[in-house]
């Protein structure tokens, strides 16, 4: 298991858009990615409306876990992700 | 007549029949005679015709609105993959027996709901797409066509909510303005429109009886007028002429270079005084932001704004403009512009007072803020400021001493910043009569006319007695500029105006004949300026009138 942590910098946050680009970012890759809004609910980064239903803003704390598959490609993958997108 | 209010979407005037839309209503029976496998075939099948429409709409979208707008239709895709949709759906069809058009309504439904709860406006804005998803598939389920909301006229449409899907269907040949009774400014539906530039107001209560009337939507003033009075409905179809013309002008003009006959390229920029007016520059398609007057950002503040405040701010407009050029004019507060929490003293004459730049340099850590939260913005597009009220290079040698610490400060602390053209405001005669010092300090000069004009004849513009002696074509004042063009021409500086007399199309030839580099003005009259200057020809003698 690999885990990050991230801080939005984007102001609205995880919003529609971005959250469309991370579950497919995340469909791609062979482990399961979760997210969790650090004090928060957490959610399966293949699902769409449950990231969205995070409610994840800017300047919040997110814990991106990574599990099964390549673990260290893929959390370097996603973490990269997060720097370019949000 | 008939009087009602609601939030604007887009500042335009829409006159026209009310056509009053209602969603059909659907019957649907809740329980199944199928077996739960084929009415999720059922689904399946709906879903997979939704997708298409979906991928059709986008590709309309992606024509008419531009990528960023298109893209709420992929997402609307992405949502109908959802495994927890999905799995909501197959639940209540399994579990109740219930039709495909049951199981998706109430799903849907539920869903809108959890994102209607959420704290964030943004995100209960969403509410409406999840809806608008299960609607398209019900649709497909009951056999209905969609479309069809206008009829052979145009007309205004009032409708409870549209959905975006429901908007970019519209047919726009039609559609003369809409208003809804729900949805919010951050609905994607609310962005189709300014982005279609359609007149559209929200939060309005109809009732069934305007389905038919006469109606002037006025966007401006945020309401609607019913069954208008003859005076105000010949008012308004002149001011939507007007808006007509700026329009037509703007067609005519658009990404059109700004040069005169004989080939000489002047910049056509805008002065804005909030965040808000950035949507106007683009709409009148101006080349850049000469004047952004940052001190709005104070006056609306109780105290002290933020650097992370103001980073926000500066951030959007400049990402807005995109890369073309925002000139930040930092903190130009005093005189007739004053906020409480900077408690200044009250002074006999505050014109020549305690103000502007004198301001930032005698209390740095309010200058430095600003400072710092403008250098972060320069990382997202083209950023210059200019320092107001200068009256002597040692002002302006100080001012770039402050701002080159700052950009040290955040270079050590490896933040991304943008290069930052660095100028001052020409708004005193003893900075035009060393102006070719101050030249040698900075890369522009940008030409405050309003207060040059007070300070060199000694009028207050305030007072209406001294209207008699006021002379905005003052030769003072004219030498004045061309002094200050010339000599910032001899330095390598190029040399604008953000006044008032920028506007002033009689001057428009005189000035580009000393030379000006840039005219900055408010947004609406930028495309009159712009045609203006296509219509010169400086190689021809002026004429003398």
């Amino acid at each position: 298991m690999k885990q990050f942590q991230y801080v939005i910098t984007d102001p609205v946050g995880i919003h529609a858009r971005p959250a469309g680009l991370l579950v497919k970012a995340a469909k791609a890759l062979d482990s399961t990615v979760t997210i969790e809004k650090v004090g928060g609910k957490s959610a399966s980064a293949n699902k769409l409306m449950a990231v969205m239903g995070l409610g994840v803003k800017g300047g919040d704390t997110v814990n991106v876990t990574v599990e099964g598959g390549n673990e260290d490609a893929n959390a370097a993958a996603m973490e990269q992700f997060f720097k370019e997108n949000l | 007549m008939q009087v009602a209010t609601g939030k604007s979407i887009l500042n335009g005037i829409a006159i026209g029949p009310l056509r009053i839309y209602k969603k059909a209503e659907t019957e649907t029976a809740v329980t199944s005679s199928l077996t739960p496998e084929e009415e999720y075939a059922r689904f399946e099948e709906a879903r997979v015709k939704a997708q298409e429409q979906l991928g059709n709409l986008y590709e309309k979208a992606l024509d008419e609105v531009g990528e960023d707008n298109a893209a709420i239709f992929e997402i609307h895709q992405m949502m109908l993959d959802d495994d927890d949709y999905l799995e909501a759906v197959k639940g209540i069809i399994d579990t109740q027996n219930a039709t495909a058009e049951y199981a998706v309504t109430t799903t849907g439904n539920n869903f809108a709901e959890t994102f209607a709860a959420m704290e964030d406006a943004y995100m209960q804005a969403r509410a409406t797409d999840v809806k608008d998803i299960s609607h398209r598939v019900v649709n497909i389920l009951a056999g209905r066509e969609e479309g069809g909301l206008l009829d052979e006229k145009p007309a205004i449409l009032v409708a409870d909510d549209l959905t975006p899907s429901e908007t970019v269907q519209l047919d726009k040949t039609k559609l003369l303005g809409f208003i809804t009774r729900y949805g919010s400014s951050n609905s994607h539906t609310a962005i189709l429109a300014r982005t279609m530039n359609i007149p559209a107001l929200i939060g309005v209560d109809f009732d069934d009886t305007w389905d038919g009337k006469l109606a002037v939507l006025d966007g401006y003033n945020q309401c609607v007028y019913i069954d208008p009075a003859q005076e105000l409905l010949s008012t308004m179809e002149e001011k939507r002429k007007s808006d007509l013309k700026q329009e037509a002008l703007l067609q005519g003009l658009k990404r059109k270079p700004n040069i005169t006959l004989d080939g000489k390229e002047i910049k056509g920029y805008a002065n804005i005084g909030n965040a808000g007016d950035v949507g106007l520059v683009l709409q009148n398609d101006a080349q850049g932001i000469g004047l952004f007057r940052s001190e709005f950002i104070y006056l609306d503040s109780d105290d002290f704004p933020s650097e992370e405040k103001q980073f926000m701010i500066y951030k959007r407009v400049v990402e807005t403009m995109a890369g073309r050029k925002v000139i930040i004019r930092t903190l130009d507060i005093g005189a007739d512009k004053q906020a409480p929490y900077f408690e200044l003293d009250k002074e006999e004459n505050p014109a020549l007072g305690y103000r502007a730049i004198r301001i930032c340099l005698t209390r740095k850590e309010i200058f430095k803020q600003q400072l710092r939260a403008i250098l972060r913005a320069s990382a997202f597009g083209t950023v210059s400021i200019m320092f107001p009220m200068i009256i002597s290079v040692r002002e302006v040698r100080d001012a770039k001493e402050i701002f080159e610490e700052c950009k040290a400060e955040l270079k050590k602390q490896g933040v991304a910043m943008g290069e930052i053209e660095v100028g001052i405001m020409i708004e005193t005669p003893a900075a035009v009569m060393i102006a070719d010092e101050l030249a040698e300090e900075v890369e522009f000069f940008s030409l405050g006319t309003n207060d040059l004009t007070q300070y060199t004849l000694a009028i207050d513009r305030q007072n209406p007695k001294l209207d008699n002696f006021y002379d905005s074509h003052h030769p003072a004042v004219l030498r004045m500029i061309r002094h200050t063009i010339e000599a910032g021409h001899r330095h390598n500086c190029w040399v604008g105006i953000c006044g008032e007399l920028g506007a002033d199309q009689t001057l428009t030839e005189t000035f580009l004949r000393m030379g000006v580099d840039e005219l900055s003005v408010s947004p609406s009259a930028v495309l009159p300026l712009r045609k203006l200057i296509r219509s010169l020809d400086l190689s021809k003698e002026p004429e003398t009138k």
